[in-house]
């Protein structure tokens, strides 16, 4: 019986809302353009995460593709991001082409502004996935088979939505309270769908590596990959290991020092080693093996926090109010048709802000608190909401009754 | 006489209200010294400026924010945070090592608020002269209506019990004094505070407020709160009625200006309530920003729980803005054109924001009466009666 790793990256960076303040509201619409050394600067960070994470993680990655004929792996790379690469790193952005020119790495589908829109308006978050879409077309020749929402954010309408619209396979967290008794080592079926298959994360191998690789005081520190590899294989039950994560793990989350880069070096050699074990890429996975159970689930789950639920973006009142102020603007917004004006809007719905602006600092506030380039939720509530009203001030500038 | 800062280096009214004071004071011929507990650059020619800190102590650098810790760089190198407390403590030493070593003499020893006053009781201990504290504000005032803190009151009640004459800055003030300290009211004189007109620069044509000038345009109205935000002020309260007023008038923004330990709590509170749409939070503000805050305003709201006098309610009578205060406070003992609240009564509060969004002619005859009154108020007076105060504690004539 043969045993897969279904590798999955997420890249994505957002467009921070500089330090912007009620009186650059009306008098200037540069909400993304921080100075360079300011802690807001998205040129800045892009480089930085360059440097640390996607030149070095690409060099290996490609080294891995061209070493083992089986090795596979999986990239969903938001629109945000792709933008901001092709401005400020394009060596980077060729670097990603370059793995997937091998033929055996995919791009999965979603958002292009790695939005929350399917909650808000199911109108926008088609537009989005579809502006995705193009530009993965666009840039790596490929057509998205497979759909993840922004966050793994998922329920049974997200998969109902996912089928109706073509794609064979959607990803999600595999959250206990969602699986029962069932392992997320397998390929199942979202309940009240016609084909679409589920892959369901991993998050214990997941954030072995994603979270507890670097903690010295995990008892199973330090990690390597041949350990890896034998926890993997002497599990009886399962065909497909799905190991989702954000790609910046490797050399951002987890330092270049914490030897993230030797683990991934190592990974498909130890793995390959035992006759039967193989990659797949998300869609090989779902074209592979066939569904062993329905999945049902009426609530929405995520893959962030202990909660596994939207409340890291939506639960505090300054997060919902944000959101929902902001796509109360969508159709005055669209009926503008200025392209300008929609591309600030949609890129002040990237998730990240409302991240941003949480306040579980407790447990889950560590690692809020480690990616938000402000001081406090409430500042970056402040510079979300002044952005907001001069989105209000350029409606106003054109006419528009609020 | 002994203060606890002066602008451009204050970070309330206090500083403020000293300055032009003294100013008025040294316009009728007084002669004043102003003892600081910290040195910087100071544009004063009026009267001399004089830093007190102990001899231990190179730099004191200034917080921004009233009752922020101080930074205090002492002679061995070695530099520390200093909280308020300590701070009033330091001073105490600062001026007790300074009247020791000066050459200069005095007739009157004035002191403004408790910081000042362990420094001023020392001074009269060495000196034996006239102590004349003034009462800016009382600790209940600074506690939200509290009992506030122990030690701060101990200082209060010490300075009222050992001087000869308190001045406060409002009948309310006195009131609270003769309440909480036993105080006989004839030891207390109120001398309201003033307005220096020049002071106020005049407004320019554009406002720093472009995203609300257009929604203004749009039918809708600004009401403008500008104060720490701290407990006495009452924002709580006043986002309690500003959701009922969104309810009414959905074309309504209110402005808060001001930076405070209440800064987070009222950004959520503010989402809380569904209206952060319509709140706009600038933080601190000076200088064109501050100006243009009262500028834009359709109404002015100074909703304090305890105001012992409320400099910004005039400030705002002088850019254009109709008021709306609440009875506990020392300006509606001035100004009597001006909407009226307690402070506790929400909707009311709400009814009364309501009118004056409604009703531009309520706000225009409001604004038009209260600067009828505006325009008779100076510093001369003030500085009168304090000049009598003087008088009556010194031997020797006073200007």
């Amino acid at each position: 019986m043969s045993k897969a790793i279904v590798l999955y990256l997420h890249v994505h960076q957002p467009y921070r809302v500089r330090h912007y303040t009620i009186f650059d509201a009306g008098v200037t619409h540069d909400y993304f353009d921080a100075p360079y050394d300011d802690r807001t600067s998205n040129e800045r960070i892009i480089h930085k995460v360059a440097q640390k994470s996607y030149l070095p993680t690409n060099q290996r990655l490609l080294k891995l593709l061209q070493q083992y004929p089986e090795f596979r792996l999986s990239l969903s790379i938001t629109g945000t991001i792709i933008d901001q690469l092709e401005r400020w790193a394009p060596d980077v952005l060729q670097s990603f082409k370059d793995l997937v020119a091998t033929g055996r790495v995919e791009i999965v589908a979603e958002t292009y502004h790695h939005s929350l829109a399917f909650f808000y308006s199911r109108q926008e978050f088609e537009t989005q996935v579809d502006m995705h879409k193009r530009k993965v077309q666009e840039v790596f020749g490929q057509t998205p088979q497979v759909f993840r929402n922004t966050e793994l954010a998922y329920n049974n309408d997200v998969a109902y939505w996912a089928d109706q619209a073509g794609y064979k396979g959607i990803l999600s967290e595999g959250w206990d309270k969602v699986l029962d008794w069932r392992s997320p080592n397998y390929v199942y079926r979202p309940k009240y769908t016609q084909n679409i298959k589920l892959l369901m994360k991993n998050y214990k191998l997941s954030d072995d590596i994603a979270f507890r690789f670097g903690d010295q005081k995990w008892a199973e520190w330090p990690l390597t990959a041949s350990k890896f590899s034998h926890w993997l294989g002497s599990t009886d039950y399962a065909t497909n290991f799905n190991l989702f994560m954000d790609y910046e793990t490797f050399g951002e989350h987890q330092w270049d020092e914490s030897g993230i880069f030797t683990f991934l070096e190592q990974l498909p050699g130890e793995w390959l080693k035992t006759h039967g074990h193989t990659f797949m890429t998300v869609s090989e996975a779902i074209d592979t093996f066939e569904p062993v159970d329905e999945i049902d689930t009426p609530h929405t789950v995520t893959w962030a926090d202990t909660e596994r639920d939207l409340s890291a973006w939506l639960g505090n009142a300054m997060q919902t109010s944000a959101i929902t102020n902001l796509y109360a603007l969508e159709s005055k917004l669209l009926a503008t048709g200025d392209l300008a004006l929609i591309e600030d809007w949609r890129r002040l719905q990237t998730s990240d802000h409302f991240y941003y602006m949480c306040t579980k600092w407790f447990n889950d506030g560590d690692i809020h608190a480690y990616f938000s380039p402000y001081a406090n939720p409430y500042d970056a509530f402040v510079a979300f909401m002044n952005a907001y009203h001069d989105l209000r001030f350029r409606l106003i500038e054109k006419g528009v009754e609020l | 006489m002994l203060g606890w800062e002066l602008p451009p280096h204050n970070s309330g009214g206090l500083g403020v209200a000293c300055y032009q004071l003294c100013k008025a004071l040294a316009k009728k011929g007084a002669d004043i010294e102003f003892v600081l507990p910290y040195s910087a650059k100071h544009d004063v020619e009026f009267m001399k400026v004089t830093a007190a800190v102990p001899q231990d102590v190179t730099v004191v650098q200034q917080a921004g924010m009233a009752y922020d810790s101080r930074q205090y760089l002492f002679s061995d190198g070695h530099s520390q945070s200093v909280d308020i407390f300590g701070q009033q403590q330091l001073f105490e030493h600062g001026v007790d090592q300074y009247m020791r070593r000066t050459t200069d003499t005095f007739d009157v020893i004035h002191a403004h608020d408790w910081l000042t006053f362990r420094a001023a009781l020392r001074a009269k201990q060495q000196t034996g002269l006239p102590l004349i504290v003034h009462f800016h504000s009382v600790e209940r005032d600074r506690a939200g209506g509290g009992a506030g803190n122990p030690l701060v009151r101990e200082i209060e009640e010490m300075a009222l019990l050992m001087a000869d004459r308190v001045i406060a800055v409002s009948q309310h003030t006195k009131d609270m004094i003769v309440q909480d300290y036993d105080i006989p009211a004839s030891k207390i004189a109120v001398v309201h505070n003033s307005i220096d007109k020049e002071m106020l620069e005049p407004l320019e044509e554009d406002s720093a407020y472009a995203y609300l000038t257009a929604l203004k345009a749009q039918g809708y109205h600004v009401i403008t709160s500008l104060s720490r935000l701290a407990l006495q002020k009452n924002l709580v309260n006043l986002l309690y009625a500003a959701k009922e007023v969104i309810a009414r008038e959905p074309k309504t923004v209110f402005l808060i200006v001001g930076n405070g330990e209440q800064y987070f709590e009222l950004i959520a509170l503010s989402a809380e309530l569904g209206i952060a749409k319509n709140v706009v939070f600038t933080g601190f503000q000076r200088g064109k920003k501050w100006r243009d805050a009262y500028a834009i305003a359709d109404l002015f709201v100074m909703p304090s729980i305890s105001e012992p006098f409320g400099l910004t309610a005039l400030e705002a009578i002088a850019y254009g803005a109709p008021v709306l205060m609440s009875h506990q406070s020392g300006v509606s003992e001035v100004i009597k054109n001006a909407l009226k609240v307690d402070f506790w009564d929400v909707h009311e509060m709400a009814n009364q924001m309501v009118a004056a969004m409604q009703n531009a002619s309520l706000r225009q005859v409001l604004h038009a009466n209260a600067t009828q009154e505006f325009d008779k108020l100076s510093w001369n007076q003030p500085a009168d009666l304090l000049l009598g105060v003087y008088q009556t504690h010194t031997t020797g004539a006073v200007a």
